[in-house]
């Protein structure tokens, strides 16, 4: 069996900060870290492989940086890693983001039959969860979204059980290979590096592709051309200016704070003390 | 905004011109989301917000209704109509059941590829983002998620999508210039729900989703309903009293339970606190937990960070306790008491249930 885990490098969002007089992002220092959500598409993909057998290749669309990404993946136990990078796909928004790792899961099936791809449920900074349908769309493959387990694959008849999180439930589905699982959070726990992969990682010759190679022949399919959307505007939010008032009494008692509020409270807001008193009857 | 060049401009300041095959895009479309013989919400708060943008176009506002046959589903497009849409396309078909990505992409694509419409909204649930996100890539056209605010431009027809970037702190404004239908999800709860008028109607719009079973290759063998029991609705309640990591310790999160409790009122938490394992996850409220609009949010040991406010911001009233005077939150909450929540909490808890002594005798 053979998994694709589509993987994305992201600042480590928690870490970022607004300057706050001129309102642009300090990124200076922001460690890249690989999208959280995508370590349990990962680990699923390296769990079903102890379980069938088989190859676990992950994939970035990125800057050369990304590759750091990558060797994380195969310190955790992927065997192949490919970085695909190239100038044309800066600013690629969902819809060409899903062209250019298509094409490239489209190569990679040339060398060797590709039965799953794996992604995470969304990036960080994206935030998106586009990116997994669309690549699903364009590769004509079955799309599974917001999978919380595979229950099992059956590598002969080309089936595979899933269990699918939807509203107000699980859905149990079946279907058959070659499809694109969008991996839910908190599915699995993510394993330790082991020594010999962590060996491995640091000299595994990543494969860099660049657009040709990556199976792209039309270059307005990706980058900024290859994007419907337009970014027009980036601006901090504007922000109700109305402060707190801040409730005081004399000797600043709980208790008597405490009543105070619920007068001033019902006395400006009685729809708050009509609900309060619902709960009454 | 150096740090953000990499971002593209749309054309300038000269005026933007539409070409003639996209200008025959009219009207803005809801697809109504229900499972289980349920409306979503959102689809009904989408419909609120596209009843404004459609006045704004001078254009008509449909709801998209797909489902198995019978009244039920017939009944969505009244609720439809209800809440402001003008018409109803209604596809119906045993094949639309349960939903499965194929059949509903196929049924979605194939109605804006005859009715074209210039802009469709879908709730950002499991189903919303699961269809929006095939049908935008089938159709090649631009989508932007979790909208926080929609607007249009009436010169270039275009819709501005408004959604928070780079974890929250900042927002940025996404428009769908040369492709149409312009695609947006918005998120439960963040538009809000609007007036139910039982006497509005519209026309129906029937079509066929002309599938066979034997051409879908995944099939639903079984469907597992959440136990409902004790899953807390904090997107609909009208009380809540969340706690931050000013609570301290997870014992401490009793004074939460205790005024929730009394007030019949749901818990919530800051992220840090839902990732500490003190409550759980469900509970979560702001950028990546839950978006909630109750009459009333208390708030105790809460900074009052940006990623959370989003969430709780359209609160009708905010009290905030917190030890730090000059703490964000009471940059916005309406009442602040500066104070150890500590002992703040079970007096606001006493005051609270001898208001509602006075209440039950009064009542
Ligand atoms: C991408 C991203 C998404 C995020 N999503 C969310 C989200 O969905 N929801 C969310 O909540 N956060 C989210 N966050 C985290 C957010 O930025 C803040 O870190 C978080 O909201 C802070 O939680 P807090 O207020 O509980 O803790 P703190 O910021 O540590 O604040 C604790 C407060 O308690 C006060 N305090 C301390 N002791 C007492 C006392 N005895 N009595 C009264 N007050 C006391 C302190 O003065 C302080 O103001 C997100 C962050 C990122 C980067
Ligand atoms: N540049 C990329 N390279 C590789 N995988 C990506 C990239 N962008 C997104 N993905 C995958 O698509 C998923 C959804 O991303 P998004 O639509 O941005 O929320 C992620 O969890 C990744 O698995």
């Amino acid at each position: 069996m053979h998994i694709v885990v589509c993987i994305k490098q992201v600042p480590d969002s928690a870490q970022i900060r607004v300057h706050p007089v001129t309102n642009t992002i300090m990124r200076q220092g922001v460690p890249a870290i690989v999208n959280p959500y995508d370590l349990f598409a990962l680990e699923e993909a390296l769990r079903l492989k102890d379980e069938y057998g088989g190859r676990v290749t992950v994939l970035t669309m990125g800057p050369p940086m990304a590759e750091a990404a990558l060797r994380k993946a195969i310190s955790y136990g992927a065997d192949d890693a490919i970085l695909v990078t190239d100038r044309a796909f800066a600013g690629s928004d969902t819809l060409a983001t899903s062209c250019a790792l298509a094409a490239a899961i489209g190569q990679i099936h040339k060398d060797m039959p590709v039965d799953l791809v794996f992604t995470g449920k969304q990036t960080i900074d994206g935030d998106t969860a586009q990116v997994g349908p669309g690549i699903a769309k364009r590769l004509d493959m079955q799309l599974l979204t917001y999978v919380s387990k595979v229950r099992s694959v059956d590598l002969d008849k080309h089936e595979i059980l899933v269990e699918r999180r939807s509203e107000g439930g699980v859905q149990l589905l079946k279907t058959s290979t070659p499809s694109l699982i969008t991996v839910l959070e908190g599915t699995n726990e993510m394993r330790f590096a082991t020594m010999a992969n962590m060996f491995r990682a640091s000299r595994y010759p990543v494969k860099v592709w660049n657009r040709e190679q990556a199976g792209i022949e039309d270059v307005t399919k990706v980058g900024l051309k290859g994007s419907p959307t337009v970014v027009s505007k980036v601006f901090a939010p504007t922000l109700r200016a109305v402060k707190a008032e801040i409730i005081q009494c004399e000797n600043n008692e709980p208790k008597d704070l405490a009543v105070t509020l619920l007068a001033k409270m019902f006395t400006k807001f009685p729809k708050i003390e009509q609900e309060i008193a619902k709960r009454a009857a | 905004m150096s740090e953000v060049t990499e971002t593209k401009k749309p054309a300038g300041k000269k005026r933007f011109e539409l070409s003639e095959s996209l200008k025959a895009y009219k009207g803005i479309w809801v697809f109504i989301e229900h499972e289980r013989g349920v409306i979503h919400t959102v689809s009904l708060e989408l419909l609120g917000e596209g009843r404004k943008l459609a006045d704004q176009l001078g254009v008509e506002l449909a709801g998209v209704v797909m489902g198995t046959p019978g009244e039920t589903t017939r009944s969505f497009c009244h609720e439809a109509f209800f809440h402001g849409a003008d018409l109803c396309y209604l596809v119906e078909d045993p094949l639309l059941t349960d939903y499965r990505n194929e059949p509903f992409t196929k049924g979605l694509t194939d109605l804006v590829n005859k009715y074209q419409p210039e802009i469709m909204l879908l709730g950002a649930s499991t189903l919303g983002r699961d269809l929006a996100g095939s049908v935008a890539t089938t159709l090649k056209t631009g989508l932007t998620a979790d909208c926080t605010e929609l607007n249009v431009d009436l010169d270039a027809r275009s819709l501005l999508a408004t959604r928070p970037t780079f974890g929250g702190s900042l927002l940025c404004t996404i428009q769908t210039l040369n492709y149409r239908p312009q695609m947006a999800t918005v998120r439960p709860r963040v538009m809000p729900m609007p007036e139910r008028d039982a006497s509005r109607t519209g026309r129906i719009v029937e079509d066929s989703l002309g599938m066979v079973e034997s051409a879908i290759i995944t099939k639903v063998l079984e469907f597992i309903p959440d136990e409902m029991q004790d899953k807390p609705q904090l997107p609909f309640a009208d009380i809540i009293v969340s706690g931050g990591r000013g609570m301290k310790k997870p014992e401490n999160f009793k004074l939460i339970w205790d005024l929730a409790n009394m007030l019949g009122a749901e818990v919530g938490a800051t992220r840090p606190v839902v990732q500490a394992g003190w409550v759980d996850l469900e509970r979560q409220v702001g950028q990546s937990g839950k978006t909630v609009r109750p009459k009333l949010y208390i708030a105790a040991g809460i900074s009052g960070a940006i990623q959370h406010r989003v969430g709780m911001d359209a609160s009708d009233v905010i009290i905030a306790i917190n030890n730090d005077p000059n703490a964000p939150i009471f940059d916005f909450a309406h009442y602040g008491i500066v104070g150890n929540a500590m002992t703040l909490l079970p007096a606001l808890t006493e005051a609270f249930k001898v208001h509602l002594a006075v209440a039950r005798k009064a009542g």
